[in-house]
């Protein structure tokens, strides 16, 4: 089928194998995960060439499971966007209305399920990254517990923060992915040896949800608000206990958010300096002047953004304003949820605050970074969170967003399930 | 408040080349993303969670190591073995 | 502190001896093999990739902080050290920073005046070595570099100290118990290349400090800081400052210049790794048990051998030199201390070469034919020196040289014969010279051609002269 969406950046014919829990399924890679011998970008001009001599973890874990993996997918430059517009390689349209962008930065996988060109994809999630493309080009998507599905082979955008992920047009298909890529690396150290091997139950009877009336405030779509108001009453409707929150640490959530990313990424993408892998400099300069021209002439602009906001953020005399006390609001809103899920199993709000933009809608750098508002307070905690559709505003798709206790994905997956039982019941 | 000096200065640190015809643009972006963060000045020092996370073991064992000729595959230049890099003098 | 005193502190970057690297599989045996053979996705920085920590490292680490004494932390953790420079695969090094493994402790070495001296500890942490450049197109005219990542990776511990040491003859001692102690501990390969690197501060009271980095082998520390203080005192006592520098040691003139890099202070923009969450290991330090170290060997060699302080102390302040000892000392451990460290320490000195080389087989035949007066101390280290340098056997090499203690006859005639030939000397020592003895006893030697014991042949040399 041809790629009328530029959601592949690289397409293969793997046939898969004959059995296996994933046999005869195509799923589509992001292209900031390695597969040997497929060239990976990460949506860089600075990794064009670059062919990994080594699997990710996950990759693995596809191949064994049978999987047909048919490409690999575009995104945002190391996936620092909100709309895969970032990419080195052209952006990619949302399938639903090719005027809009698909959301991302995981916008090739969500796009490439939406459209019918693969079956299964896996996303990355950094602050928003499978949950935002997952809402705004109608499909599922989730963000697993930090710790839960191994990042060896991710490429680092912020180490932290992001997560591996499933993403599929029914929340079953998301389980079984998810089933297949939670197993134990030991390469990844931060991996709490917790494999997800449940099967969805479609239900929330008794589950007591929390809506926080932060992700109904300011500059959220009251049309999305409304319809995710709906989704809401669909679950009380399912016998779920609908119970209001507060949630006072989310004023601090977005900068919390921006500031760790950016520093751990002007560290992480330091080693693109032409030696090792990429287009090389001149190697007769001498080396600063040789990484410099390398770095500016290959990085992309928002790329090169987010670098100098972080060293600025980690750098001499501001890492303790910056750096230091996005820590502190970190660990509030880790302690906030905390605090929350002593009272409910579930939170549930909208994924995004809006529909998804028109291209070249968000063009200034600070109104694209407001748009991830609803779903960093996932990342910054590590608590597990699904996008789930849940209708349509003006003919484009809402997503529903379930957050739930650390480790605890099963309650997650379970009322995604219940929900879209009922809704395409 | 960073002014154009201090991002060129930032620029030079993180070894990122900035075109002197994007700076001003560049500044004032920067500045208005600098002035959101502003938010948490007003937070104190309190915590109330900490992540739990405690970093796993590997045990002391050989693993196979890559062929010289995939270590060199991907590097622009190469000699005898060895990757070429800018000289350092 | 009074006024000119010298000030100094160490870094002290030691290799662990792990069989693989820090933060992934890659074995550390890299010498016999070519460049980038001992290199993976990890410790290449290849994107996608993360560090694992090696548990040996992290236990050789707790081991020599609990033999310094240090204080372990609850928790630790590791930090990026971010500067670009090529031979640095991720940008940043893995290390520790503001929470490393082990705080304080101290290292005990022998003072200038013959005492004890507790050296302070300011931390001890483990980080990763970078690999290793290569300048090519000829010297500071490089056109580029080639660079080998076979090192990158490799476990070190830095070891810092407090600025306790007062000459650079307490840093060389200092240096000497450290790597006793880390080779007592089984966490050390001297043999490895840049095993150990130093990095010195020193100062003058009441003067800037100075900064002498990358001084790669122990010897050359006491040199370097000898350098120092002479250059240091120079400018002082001509009025000039001395600047507050980093400069570098130049091993093969054994000098110091100013490091042509770049003034400023660097920026490392130190933070947490994401990747490696905090380390909970203060706990293991109960469950190690430390072998016995060096100061504890060099009590009980006193005690069990009877050994002077001065030859307990040379032969435990190297574990294959004191385990050597052990094996030979048999039932003369005074005569064999004698021979191993003031005479056989001496030939391997001379000859550049380790205690491993000597064959025990037959250093204890030589001793054996000592001890049993068959040679003389003198004829004895004639021997050795065949023994060093050549496969023979001691009892072969005493007939072959015909160095055998042939009685008393020989000494006798030896010295009948002096008397008769020297009577210009018979009559100085006669007339009160007493260097006359002397150069009558070196006649006699020379005739018994040194197989006399010359203690023997001087008391019956006195013994002629009186008749
Ligand atoms: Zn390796």
């Amino acid at each position: 089928m041809e790629d009328r969406f530029n959601a592949y950046l690289l397409r293969s014919e793997d046939p898969g194998l004959d059995s296996g829990p994933l046999a005869g399924r195509t799923v589509a890679i992001k292209d900031n995960i390695s597969t040997a011998g497929l060239e990976t970008t990460c949506g860089s001009r600075i990794l064009k060439g670059y062919i990994p001599p080594y699997d990710a973890h996950v990759v693995t874990l596809l191949r064994e499971a049978g999987a047909a993996i048919n490409g690999k997918t575009n995104l945002d430059e190391f996936g620092m966007g909100t709309t895969t517009e970032n990419s080195g390689y052209g952006p990619t349209l949302n399938p639903v209305d090719s005027s809009r962008v698909p959301g991302g930065s995981s916008g090739g996988s969500a796009a490439a399920v939406a459209a019918g060109l693969a079956d299964l994809a896996l996303g990355t999630d950094t602050g928003g990254s499978i949950r935002c493309p997952a809402s705004f080009c109608g499909i599922v998507g989730l963000k697993p517990t930090y710790g839960r599905v191994s990042r060896y082979g991710l490429i680092a955008y912020a180490n932290s923060l992001e997560t591996i992920g499933p993403m599929a047009r029914t929340v079953a298909d998301v389980s079984a992915l998810y089933r297949v890529i939670s197993r134990p690396d030991p390469r990844d150290t931060t991996m709490q040896g917790r494999p997800y091997e449940h099967d969805p139950v479609a239900s929330v009877r008794g589950l007591r949800i929390g809506i926080p009336a932060e992700f109904f405030g300011a500059g959220v779509d009251p049309r999305v608000s409304a319809k995710v108001q709906e989704a809401i009453e669909t679950l009380a409707g399912c016998g779920a206990v609908i119970v209001p929150v507060s949630m006072p640490s989310m004023k601090y959530a977005l900068a919390a958010y921006y500031i760790t990313c950016t520093s751990e990424a002007s560290s992480n993408l330091a080693r693109y300096d032409g030696v090792r892998f990429g287009p090389g400099g001149e190697s007769q300069r001498s080396w600063h002047d040789a990484f410099t021209a390398v770095r500016g002439e290959h990085f992309g602009e928002e790329v090169r953004r987010r670098i100098l906001l972080g060293t600025f953020a980690l750098s001499a005399g501001y890492y303790g304003r910056y750096y230091g006390k996005a820590q502190t609001a970190r660990a509030n809103v880790a302690g906030d949820f905390e605090r929350l899920f002593g009272s409910v199993d579930l939170l549930a709000g909208p994924t995004m605050p809006t529909v998804a933009f028109r291209l070249g809608e968000l063009a200034d750098p600070l109104s694209m970074y407001l748009a991830d508002v609803l779903t960093v307070p996932a990342n910054l905690a590590g608590i597990p969170a699904i996008s789930v559709p849940c209708g349509e505003v003006a003919g484009l798709p809402v997503g529903l967003q379930l957050m739930g206790r650390r480790f605890d994905d099963e309650t997650v997956i379970d009322a995604a399930a219940a929900f879209e039982a009922e809704v395409t019941a | 408040m960073v002014d154009e000096s201090d991002v060129r200065r930032i620029a030079e640190l993180a070894d990122v080349g900035i075109p002197a015809e994007i700076l001003p643009t560049f500044t004032a972006q920067f500045n208005r993303i600098l002035e959101y963060f502003d938010i948490l000045d007003t937070l104190g020092d309190e915590r109330t969670g900490e992540r739990s996370l405690h970093t796993v073991l590997r045990e002391d064992e050989v693993c196979q190591s890559l062929p010289n000729e995939a270590v060199v595959a991907n590097a622009a230049e190469s000699e005898d073995g060895f990757v070429k890099a800018p000289r350092v003098m | 502190m009074s006024d000119g005193q010298v000030i100094i502190g160490l870094e002290i970057h030691c290799q662990l001896d792990t069989k693989t690297k820090l933060f992934c599989g890659c074995s550390t045996d890299y010498r016999d093999d070519g460049p980038n053979t001992h290199v993976c996705p990890v410790c290449l920085g290849l994107p996608g990739t993360m560090p694992a920590v090696n548990r040996r490292a992290v236990e050789f680490a707790l081991k020599v902080a609990k033999a310094f004494h240090c204080e372990i932390p609850e928790e630790c953790e590791f930090s990026r050290k971010n500067y670009f420079y090529p031979d640095l695969p991720k940008g940043y090094q893995i290390t520790q920073y503001d929470r490393p493994l082990a705080l304080g402790g101290h290292i005990v070495i022998e003072s200038e005046e013959g005492g004890e001296k507790k050296v302070r500890l300011t931390r001890i942490h483990m980080e990763e070595d970078p690999g290793r450049l290569v300048h090519c197109g000829g010297g500071s005219r490089a056109r580029y570099s080639l660079v080998d990542y076979n090192r990158s990776g490799v476990p070190l511990i830095e070891i810092v100290t407090e600025p306790d040491l007062r000459s650079p003859k307490e840093a060389r001692r200092l240096l000497a118990k450290l790597r006793a102690t880390l080779e007592y501990l089984g966490v050390y390969d001297y043999g490895k290349e840049g095993s150990l690197r130093v990095d010195a501060n020193i100062s003058i009271a009441g003067h800037d400090r100075v900064e002498i980095k990358n001084i790669s082998s122990y010897k050359g520390v006491e040199k370097a800081l000898t350098f120092e203080i002479t250059r240091q005192r120079s400018l002082i006592r001509r009025g000039a400052s001395v600047d507050r520098e980093t400069r570098h040691f130049v091993e093969a003139r054994g000098t110091t210049t100013a490091s042509r890099s770049k003034v400023e202070e660097h920026d490392y923009r130190y933070f947490p790794e994401p990747d490696l969450p905090p380390l909970r290991v203060a706990s293991w330090v109960d469950d190690i048990s430390l072998p016995e170290l060096p100061d504890a060997r060099r009590e009980r060699f006193m005690s069990q051998y009877g050994l002077s302080v001065n030859h307990a102390r040379t032969l435990t302040g190297d574990l294959a030199l004191a385990e050597f000892f052990e094996v030979v000392a048999g039932d003369d451990p005074l005569l064999v201390a004698t021979w191993v460290a003031d005479i056989l320490l001496g030939e391997l000195n001379y000859r550049d070469r380790s205690i491993a080389t000597v064959d025990v087989a037959r250093f204890r035949s030589l001793i054996a034919l000592r001890k049993a007066g068959t040679i003389t101390d003198h004829s004895g280290v004639e021997v050795l020196r065949a023994v060093l340098d050549t496969p023979e056997e001691p009892a072969s090499i005493v007939e072959r040289l015909g160095l055998a203690v042939t009685g008393e006859d020989i000494v006798a005639s030896a010295i009948a014969e002096v008397l008769s030939e020297q009577p210009q000397a018979v009559a100085d020592y006669r007339a009160g010279k007493g260097n006359a003895l002397n150069y009558l006893a070196g006649q006699v030697m020379k005739k018994t051609r040194g197989r006399a014991d010359p203690r023997d042949v001087g008391r019956r040399l006195t013994e002629a002269l009186a008749e």
